[in-house]
């Protein structure tokens, strides 16, 4: 690299010089996009070094627990930056999402050492914290002395900090007093629809504005699509059935959870906006949803798209994103829109999930592991991830503000950051927070099996749900 | 040279002595290794021990259990549990001795037939849930298409809690009856022939010859392929938690598939402890029964010898 080349690149990340200016000056000096923005890097992670002792663990070995996913694959092909910054190894084991969390519950459990820092959920961590199973990031994020005066915690979406920090008294707000933060945002979802533009044309229908108007569509479709079906929604009988699209809906029908009183809490779904809402996600499941949809998850909600086999789906927004992408038969065909379930509802009120990365109480490379966490949630690895690879609803501000990330999603998936920004300002978690939350959302979607298949009516079922639910919380003691 | 000669006899007496102990070891340790965790599992199902409420954790005697009666999802457990060991066992014997039957003389191609019809067994049972979940699946599946041609187009096999339990079933027979027809069809090569000659001879009709000669003699075999299927079959997990999770609703949720998941995703150890001690308990009260039955048979037959 040349001087001026280094002294570009040096004010660029001083902050003395736009973007802009970055790139015409740079290119002036024959240096390629790719190169320059490669050297950018380069003079990043230096600029991080100077600034803190990274290498202060230098040949000490992390060891990892990841799911199989897109902003795992982000983070491994970054791994190098981290090695180079730090002068530490990484190593991992990888799993598929059908048996990662049991791998987490088994490794915990059993107080094993074996893996330093490991990816999470935020409701993973309602069940992990309470149990002593976490360590309490705060330890870190107030400590000058291990945490990198540029790492910024307050440059993550505040909803995203909070969603990841809980006191550990059920029914307690996510962020609330005496809360612990139990894991560091990383990569989220919201909730919305993606869909099929080439059907909805054939159709000549618009996207759905609202839940009446998705069953109607939906129904168009599985009638007169000739082969693919309406909408796509998870089934399985499984939490992972109930926080995505379902309780982004069911939240703007106004329908809680709970209701939370003296400190106990008492199941809310068998309210009359529950039912509500319930009678209208049963129908278009019966009426326009996969027929083995009690077997639905992530994988074929998202496989179905992006094979042209069904018409639209109400899931993750990056789930539309990834099956937008080369190898799918429908690559360069969705499209994207925000909706808000409830005709009278103000705006969309989608639920979130967020891949966390969490430190282990039982670790023996504690403090090491936490400046893992802390490369990997910070805001050269999120700009790094955005900009390159899949990592594309980022957990930072500055990198959603980032005129490259933006150009890029733009021009490739159209739609993509409008449905995003209409989405997200009152995208949160709307659980309420308490250790029985799997026990309690894996009976909700086996109820809901139970609707779809008609062996129960949908109030009925409501009731019986709710008085099941407020057993186990009576047996637990906090009901 | 006495006095050199003294310890000898004192350090082969140790030996000797201890030789027992120490060839019996290795069968104590091997004891001891399967009585810790089941000891283990009887000590927490008596605990309130959820690893989410840490401070919760206390002595409650037989509360779990005491629970278990008045909850129905244990008795839909049980029932779950009973109706598939039923089919599963059921189904597979009357299928696996007609295989048998027909397989039973010592032919090149009977020999070829009974190796190939081995192969589900060979085949991990929860591979072969993946292999039938493809072949289920309404989209492309080509048992969906099968049924279709018989009018059933709307058929959703594991996905619909009227039919989830016929699926898993059919799935089990897929993969088991090849075990009973290999153990009958040894026992039945294995009778004496003179019985079945001598029937021969007086022009018995072979319905008379099943019932009153074959199914005596085979009777010890079919108890022990009984016992090995119900064991098997009532601690179902791998065909089940693959197709469906114990889903739809809680249509296939047994015993195995229950335990597993108070544990993996609830972290109640206390009831997931507590589940598996019924299983055991019911699982030892059927070895008990078939195993008596066995030894009757075998005596009986010894007797008739």
């Amino acid at each position: 690299m040349s001087d001026k080349a280094r002294d570009l690149c040096k004010a660029r990340v001083a902050g003395r010089i736009s973007r802009r200016e970055f790139g015409k000056r740079i290119t002036a000096l024959g240096i390629g996009a790719a190169a320059a923005d490669g050297l950018l890097q380069a003079s990043y992670t230096r600029a991080m070094a100077a600034s803190f002792d990274w290498m202060k663990y230098k040949g000490t070995t992390v060891k990892l627990l990841l799911n199989k996913h897109p902003y795992a694959d982000a983070m491994i092909a970054d791994l190098d930056a981290f090695r180079a910054l730090t002068g530490m190894d990484v190593k991992y084991d990888i799993f598929p999402e059908d048996v990662y969390f049991d791998k987490v519950t088994a490794a915990l459990s059993s107080r094993s050492s074996q893996y330093d820092a490991f990816m999470t959920g935020a409701y993973q961590t309602w069940q992990y914290g309470p149990a002593g199973w976490l360590v309490d990031m705060n330890e870190y994020l107030h400590d000058a002395g291990k945490t990198a005066p540029d790492y910024d915690f307050e440059d993550m979406l505040p909803n995203l900090r909070a969603s990841d920090s809980w006191s550990g008294v059920p029914g307690a707000p996510l962020g609330g007093t005496g809360a612990k933060q139990w894991a560091i945002p990383w990569g989220f979802e919201l909730y919305s629809i993606s869909y099929n533009r080439n059907i909805f044309d054939q159709l000549k229908i618009t996207p759905p504005e609202n839940l009446p108007d998705l069953i109607e569509k939906a129904t168009k479709i599985t009638k007169d699509a000739g082969g693919p079906y309406g909408v796509g929604v998870r089934g399985s009988r499984s939490w992972a059935t109930i926080h995505p699209g379902f309780l982004s809906g069911y939240t703007n029908y106004g329908a809680r959870d709970f209701t939370v009183a003296d400190g106990k809490l008492k199941s809310a779904v068998d309210s009359a906006e529950s039912k509500a809402f319930h009678e209208l996600w049963v129908k278009m499941i019966q009426e326009a949803g996969p027929k083995n949809w009690a077997t639905y998850t992530w994988y074929q909600v998202g496989q179905d798209l992006g094979a042209g086999a069904s018409g639209m789906i109400y899931d993750a927004d990056i789930l539309g994103y990834f099956m937008n992408g080369a190898g799918n038969k429908e690559a360069g065909h969705i499209g994207y829109t925000p909706i808000a379930p409830n005709p009278e509802a103000k705006g969309p009120t989608s639920n979130i999930w967020i891949w966390s990365l969490a430190l282990s109480n039982f670790s023996n490379a504690k403090d090491a592991a936490w400046y893992f966490i802390q490369w990997a949630t910070s805001k050269q690895h999120d700009m790094f991830g955005a900009r390159k690879k899949d990592l594309v609803d980022p957990v930072r501000a500055s990198v959603w503000a980032d005129k490259v990330f933006q150009d890029r999603i733009a021009g490739s998936y159209p739609g993509y950051l409008e449905t995003y920004k209409a989405t997200a300002p009152d995208a949160k978690i709307y659980f309420t927070p308490q250790p029985l939350f799997f026990n309690v959302t894996t009976e909700w979607a086996a109820a809901l099996q139970r609707m779809v298949a008609k062996e129960v009516a949908v109030s009925e079922g409501l009731d019986q749900l709710a008085a099941t639910i407020n057993r186990e919380l009576r047996d637990a003691g906090i009901g | 040279m006495s006095d050199f000669a003294l310890p000898v006899p004192a350090k082969r007496w140790r030996v000797g002595r201890l030789l027992p102990y120490l060839l019996s070891l290795p069968s104590l340790l091997v004891c001891v290794g399967i009585v810790i965790p089941f000891v283990a599992s009887a000590i927490y199902s008596l605990q309130r021990y959820n690893l989410a409420f840490p401070t919760g954790r206390a002595f409650i005697g037989f509360g779990n259990y005491i629970s278990f009666l008045s909850d129905p999802s244990f008795w839909n457990t049980v029932e779950v549990s009973i109706i598939y060991t039923a089919a599963t066992v059921g189904i597979e014997l009357l299928l696996g001795l007609a295989i048998a039957m027909l397989l039973r003389e010592r032919t090149f191609i009977n020999n070829v037939i009974s190796v190939v019809l081995m192969l589900p067994l060979m085949t991990a049972p929860a591979l072969a849930s993946l292999m039938w979940k493809l072949m289920t699946n309404p989209g492309f599946g080509v048992l969906s298409w099968a049924v279709s041609l018989i009018g059933l187009s709307n058929f959703k096999w594991a996905s619909d809690p009227h039919t989830a339990m016929l699926t898993v079933v059919l799935v089990d027979i897929w993969v088991y009856t090849p075990f009973i027809m290999i153990l009958l069809l040894a026992g039945l090569r294995s009778l004496p022939p003179a019985p079945f000659e001598a029937a021969q001879l007086d022009g018995v009709p072979g319905r008379f010859v099943f019932f009153r000669v074959t199914l005596p003699m085979l009777s010890p075999f079919i108890v022990t392929a009984c016992l090995f299927r119900l064991l098997d079959s009532i601690q179902q997990f791998d065909i089940i938690y693959a197709m469906t999770q114990g889903g739809p609703g809680d249509s296939l949720m047994v015993f195995q598939v229950g335990a597993y998941l108070e544990f993996f995703q609830y972290t109640n150890v206390g009831r997931s402890a507590a589940l598996l001690m019924v299983l055991w308990v019911i699982t030892y009260f059927l070895s008990d029964r078939f195993v008596r039955q066995w030894h009757k048979l075998r005596e009986r037959r010894q007797g008739h010898a």
